[in-house]
């Protein structure tokens, strides 16, 4: 934890109260979010009990499976919620607009992309672990599934391998957007607690958000935001109601069991329900105005979305069980890649980010105080420019890597850096970014007078590693691995 | 030192293995300071009499500048080439008449033993597979580099340090865990993994760390893999040729270190944030109080004795911004230059004296970050003469609360020492050279 953010969550444990950690929200937040919130059943990991889900607070589908263990409700269950779920995907694969013209023609993109809420992380893996239990099966032969379900383990595999990106939109945690842009005075434990944190940041009137946090700790009258449920609930409630289900002699009286166990999980789910959507009004107050590359980072989303749109109705087979050398390898420096940028973009659009750099030295903020900005060397424009600064920087002479966040393709190199008590003054060269004329473009080398900031963060493009066909794997790495091929165990296989 | 060379037994199998063994790649692990990279100019050598170039992958610029020095200086007679990105500037030090430097590839094919970084390795000119490769520092390069270069050898030695941090990622996602060829593991877990007949050999000696060092940090961190420190490097000594004005703390730890090669400066217990501004006050009063008292030193390399300079000196934490807060404070000294490093970076290099900010100190939890063996042993194994390590009160109590207990998933080792094990074992070794800052 930063110095930063310990200190603001000091802070919000003194006033009692959720403090801001950013100036603007880093998150695109959809027009049209489809919440989804999972129960899975206790001791049976991922075996799904029950989920609310919809698009609008005020009507929300509540889809149960009154025994969790039976497949026949299973598969149901599944198609109810694929049925929901293609409902949402499917319109924005279709719509879509030109976006760039390349070598090869105009290029449609998607204008829009799914964004799924779920309420924390453990809600990320329930959908990982829901795509991987339903891509599998076939719709064909001795186990065959609606067509349907495979489409949408597709597709919840798709959401779950891009919430690894840094920055993606598409499946988002509430506690962690909350948290992203709130620090709370409870444990990072704690802040996976969606009740809790809310507590934090929106206390209701008249308490402090401390309190609004303790009084969500009691199970029994805010229950969990799930998947897992709490035990009392299983023990005390759902049990006995199962057991009713199962001793049912008619149909009759099955479907009044029935109907009790849905009463009681869909109390269970209101109020995370709720706290969702609360959650989702809180990132979009005007007081929290996206991030200047907010907008940039959904369009990433939106390419990974059409790539994977046209990738699910063009292509036989699903996401393979694990990824190879080779993709793992190239997923590895995609992940990284999206991590950098994420890091450099934050720290772009907010001071708040940018302070954390400029804590440990790596970014700084000063006033320029003196500026040649004419100079050449032999040929070269090469101006040269000394800010002056109060920041603890930690770099040295012949650091090239700094860059002015308004002007990134513009490269520096420390000449020299002075230290007068606690100011510091940094010489910088400064070339290309210049235009070709004969005095750099006007608003290209910084004036005396003006306030500068330069860090370490930059947009660099880094060309993707070259790496082997698959089929070229290196004995280093087990050799060409053997095509995977779906087979009858995959459809089999249980569901939890 | 090289003229004389004799090289273990484990070098030579390594080449036998190497050349006529029937796996196509080999290991040769080193503890810190165990003749790694004069192992590694041994092998280059006796590779290029096959005839063929000879191709050694190392991981930083630094380290091979370092390398193209030494294997040159041992034959004038043989061609070193040290192939370069445009632009690098080449050091003064690699001015031998036998050493051939040129960013383009094709320019270095007179050359017997070719140098090089592994990312320049990976430049796609390179086409044809050369029949050797050594790879220097190989715990250091991550699996995914290995991937990629496999193709430019077709067998390779493997030589490392395994008690080192494992690469770094930016990201942390568990999706390759347990795979053999997961991208995130060092190059040579991944091969040991998707190759487990692999020979492996060890070098038996340390040549950097002294017998006193030597003992607290093959314990620590080599308990299945002991070494011993080089008997024949004979006695070293530190000294300080004054005595303290007043006899303040620092004064002890900093005699205490000299005459036993260790010392843990203790603060009072207290959580801190961290970048902890008296253990900062503390590692840089004690680094500069080092050299002010004009502390002296003799062993092989300075046989009538030497004193410690700036650059002999550096300092290890676990953390940037700790690192940031320490170069601020010295930046006030008047020893601004000393270097001041993350445990990441400080790997495979080698001071008379470091002083550690110990990563536990203060904390309020043990993460698995900071209980990484790795880290601690790149901190405490840097050093030929003397460690200070500066700690707050309290970190027994602190691995007492935080048990290893993480689950070890499928497919994976379990890696020997753990971290808390090998914290353990290192802090009851300092306990007994405690001075109390207060």
């Amino acid at each position: 934890m930063s110095l930063l953010t310990s200190l603001a969550r000091a802070h919000a444990s003194d006033q009692a109260v959720a403090q801001r950690l950013t100036t603007v929200r880093h998150l695109h937040v959809s027009s049209e979010p489809l919440v989804f919130v999972p129960l899975a059943m206790a001791g049976e990991a991922h075996a799904p009990l029950a989920v609310m889900i919809g698009t609008s607070p005020d009507t929300p589908e509540l889809l149960t499976v009154a025994q969790p263990r039976n497949r026949d409700q299973q598969v149901a269950f599944a198609y109810e919620l694929a049925k929901i779920f293609a409902a949402y995907i499917t319109p924005r694969t279709n719509r879509r607009l030109p976006v760039r013209a390349g070598a090869s023609g105009v290029q449609y993109r998607c204008a829009d992309a799914p964004q799924v809420w779920v309420p924390n992380r453990a809600g990320v893996e329930f959908i990982r672990i829901l795509g991987r239990s339903t891509r599998l099966r076939r719709s064909t032969g001795e186990w065959a599934v609606p067509r349907n379900i495979p489409v949408m383990g597709k597709w919840l595999t798709f959401l779950a391998d891009r919430a690894e990106y840094a920055g993606s939109a598409m499946l988002v945690a509430a506690t962690d957007a909350l948290t992203l842009h709130w620090a709370t005075g409870q444990s990072t434990e704690e802040d996976q607690h969606l009740p809790a944190v809310l507590g934090w940041i929106a206390p209701p009137p008249g308490m402090t958000g401390r309190d609004a946090a303790r009084a969500c700790e009691n199970p029994l009258k805010v229950p969990p935001a799930g998947p897992a449920t709490d035990p009392s609930f299983d023990n005390g409630i759902l049990e006995p109601l199962l057991a009713a289900y199962h001793q049912a002699a008619s149909p009759a009286a099955s479907r009044i069991a029935e109907d009790k166990i849905r009463k009681e999980l869909r109390k269970q789910l209101d109020g995370t329900w709720h706290r969702m959507w609360q959650a989702i009004t809180l990132l979009r107050d005007p007081s929290l105005p996206a991030g200047a590359h907010v907008g940039v980072r959904w369009e990433r989303d939106l390419d990974a979305f059409t790539q994977a749109a046209d990738w699910i109705a063009t292509s036989p087979g699903a996401q393979p069980k694990r990824d190879s050398a080779v993709y793992a390898a190239r997923r590895l420096y995609w992940l990284e890649r999206a991590q950098q940028q994420y890091d450099a973009e934050r720290a772009f659009d907010d001071p708040m980010v940018m302070a954390e750099a400029r804590m440990i030295g790596e970014a700084f903020v000063g006033t320029v105080i003196a500026a040649v900005p004419n100079r050449r060397v032999g040929r070269s424009l090469r101006p040269l420019i000394t800010v002056s600064t109060t920041d603890a920087i930690s770099l040295a002479a012949g650091e090239s890597g700094l860059r002015r966040p308004e002007l990134l393709d513009q490269k520096t190199t420390v000449v020299s850096v002075t230290r007068d008590g606690d100011t510091v003054m940094v010489e910088l060269e400064l070339r290309e970014g210049m235009g070709s004329g004969r005095e750099p473009r006007p608003g290209t080398v910084p004036a005396v007078g003006d306030s500068v900031c330069y860090s370490l963060f930059k947009d660099d493009y880094r060309r993707a590693p070259t790496l082997p066909r698959k089929e070229d794997t290196p004995w280093t790495h087990g050799g060409p691995p053997k095509p995977y091929l779906p087979t009858e165990q995959d459809a089999q296989e249980p569901w939890s | 030192m090289t003229v004389t060379y004799v090289p273990p037994t484990a070098v030579l199998d390594v080449l036998r293995l190497l050349t006529e063994g029937p796996q196509p790649g080999v290991v040769l692990n080193s503890p810190p300071g165990a003749g790694k990279s004069t192992a590694v100019t041994y092998m280059a050598h006796h590779l290029a009499r096959h005839g063929d170039q000879v191709r050694v992958v190392a991981q930083t610029n630094s380290q091979v500048d370092d390398l193209v020095a030494k294997i040159a200086a041992v034959d004038p007679g043989i061609t070193v080439g040290r192939y370069t990105a445009y632009g690098y500037p080449v050091p003064a030090t690699l001015a031998a008449s036998n050493i051939l430097i040129a960013n383009r590839f094709p320019d270095l094919r007179q050359a017997a033993i070719v140098v090089a970084t592994a990312a320049k390795w990976l430049d796609p000119v390179i086409t044809e597979r050369g029949p050797w490769a050594i790879i220097d520092e190989a715990y250091q390069m991550r699996s995914d580099t290995l991937l990629r270069l496999a193709s430019t050898f077709e067998r390779a030695a493997f030589v490392g340090d395994p008690g080192q941090l494992d690469p770094f990622s930016v990201v942390n996602v568990d999706r390759w865990t347990g795979l053999a060829w997961s991208p995130l593991q060092s190059a040579v877990a991944a091969m040991l993994a998707n190759n487990p007949d692999i020979p492996e050999r060890q070098l038996p000696r340390s040549w950097r760390l002294a017998p006193h060092t030597a003992i607290p940090v093959s314990d620590a961190f080599y308990p299945f893999a002991p070494f011993e420190s080089a008997p024949e490097q004979g006695a070293r000594e530190m000294w300080m040729p004054t005595r303290s004005l007043g006899n303040s703390p620092a004064d002890r730890a900093i005699e205490h270190a000299a005459a036993n090669g260790w010392a843990f400066y203790e603060l009072p217990r207290r959580h801190t944030v961290r970048t902890d501004a008296e253990a900062v006050a503390a590692v840089v009063a004690l680094a500069v109080r080092v050299l002010e008292r004009g502390t002296m030193l003799r062993d092989e390399r300075h046989p009538d004795g030497a004193r410690v300079t700036a650059d002999r000196v550096a300092i290890g934490v676990a953390h940037r911004d700790q690192m940031a807060a320490i170069k601020t404070g010295l930046a006030e000294t008047a020893y601004p230059n000393i270097r001041v490093d993350t445990a990441n970076r400080l790997q495979g290099s080698e001071y008379d004296i470091v002083i550690v900010l110990h990563p536990l100190s203060g904390r309020r939890d043990a993460t698995a970050f900071h209980l990484e063996s790795g880290r601690l042993c790149v901190l405490t194994s840097r050093h030929r003469h003397a460690c200070i390590v500066v700690a707050r009160d309290g970190i027994p109590d602190l691995l007492d609360a935080h048990p290893s207990a993480d689950p070890v998933p499928f497919n994976t080792q379990p890696r020997f020492p753990n971290g808390w094990e090998a914290n353990q074992a290192l802090l009851e070794h300092l306990i007994a050279h405690r001075i109390r800052a207060l």
